[in-house]
């Protein structure tokens, strides 16, 4: 369970840009997690209420924007997206190692005041 | 311009009324109640790597391990698949044709250090405690206590757990991720993530595949599906069955460098 690791990354990253920002309360926090980024979204979730606790994003609504594995086909030139974890190319049946997207990890905005 | 209702503030009309609070005076008459919702709420984009931290590091690292010339493993897997019975028995075979050193990560004991350490290698043990998986800059405190001179291979073998240490760049050269055929035939589909990051695939206790009623082909069907990037091999780390193919792919990939070192 490295959910409240990274949750922990990502309140530091959070708290430090309020504090430059003047701000002394965090209303929303928004991440984005790849299918592919290894992180269990509902454990993010549980790992937050851990984690914020006692700071000023203590109360702060937390969202998950999730995003959805697209690959590239060598075969074709053009990206697909996988209907499950086997990346096959629905136009050729090449399978496809090229990611484009669905690794991403990141703390994608904050509303403060 | 004044945050709450838009009007222009010049240094002339505003007073203090308070330590904290500056306000102004106007001229036109409207009223000052307004009403404070989200009037203050500031949005701020990031879009922040969350774990950019690590990898700054893993890339600091990755420079560092270039500059040395060193071919760097990191090696993952389920807990008792085998990472150190195989390191134990590459250590030992490959060190006069390719001198090596290991990091090890355990949640405790330096027990694997010490296995490992029998070789006659160096072996550094990290106890990570309660973290799950190795961080880079855990790797870069390792690696100081190394004596790197002739070393041209560093081998880290990651905490046991196929989900965790996938996310986590070192500043490896090559990852390796361990599967063995008491675990099953479909872990890839199992665990997709940490076995599409791999450069090779390593099929471990092959000697007793029959007896466990390990189905090879299925599991042969299910990495290629899953990782149709990486290098397949099979062995087994306690017959030695498969283990020259192993060390046939490092010395292989670990290209003499012609004498470009800073002494």
């Amino acid at each position: 369970m490295h959910e409240v690791s990274i949750m922990d990354q990502t309140l530091d990253i959070a708290l430090n840009e309020a504090t430059r920002q003047g701000a002394s309360q965090i209303h929303r926090l928004t991440v984005r997690v790849g299918t592919l980024s290894g992180v269990v979204p509902d454990a993010l979730r549980f790992a937050f209420d851990v984690v914020a606790k006692d700071t000023i994003a203590e109360q702060a609504k937390f969202e998950i924007e999730t995003v959805t594995a697209r690959c590239y086909c060598q075969n074709c030139n053009q990206d697909f997206y996988p209907e499950d974890i086997i990346f096959v190319c629905p136009h050729c049946g090449t399978l496809s190692s090229q990611v484009l997207n669905g690794k991403e990890l990141e703390l994608s905005s904050l509303e403060v005041s | 311009m004044c945050q709450d209702c838009g009007c222009s503030v010049t240094p002339a009309n505003i007073r203090m009324t308070s330590e904290n609070q500056s306000h102004h005076d106007h001229s036109h008459g409207h009223s000052h109640e307004h009403p404070h919702h989200n009037h203050s709420h500031q949005q701020i984009h990031l879009h922040q790597a969350i774990l950019s931290k690590n990898d700054r590091l893993a890339e600091r690292n990755r420079g560092f391990f270039a500059a040395k010339n060193l071919f760097v493993l990191n090696i993952l897997s389920s807990p008792g698949s085998g990472k150190t019975a195989l390191l134990e028995r590459t250590l030992m075979e490959l060190s006069d044709r390719l001198p090596a050193a290991v990091i090890v990560g355990d949640l405790e004991t330096d027990n694997d250090a010490q296995r490992l350490r029998r070789s006659g290698q160096q072996a550094i043990q990290i106890m990570t405690e309660s973290l799950c998986h190795l961080e880079a800059e855990a790797i870069a405190q390792a690696t100081q206590k190394l004596d790197l001179t002739d070393i041209q291979l560093l081998i880290i073998e990651n905490v046991g757990n196929l989900v965790c240490p996938a996310a986590y760049d070192l500043g490896e050269t090559q990852r390796v991720v361990l599967l063995s055929t008491t675990e099953g035939e479909d872990k890839p589909l199992k665990y997709p993530t940490v076995f599409k990051s791999a450069d090779v695939v390593i099929l471990n206790k092959i000697d007793i595949a029959e007896v466990v009623g390990f189905d090879r082909d299925r599991a042969l069907e299910n990495i290629r599906n899953i990782a149709p990037q990486a290098t397949i091999l099979e062995v087994s780390a306690r017959t030695g069955e498969g283990m020259e193919q192993w060390y046939a792919y490092l010395q292989h990939q670990v290209q003499p460098q012609p004498e470009l070192a800073v002494h």
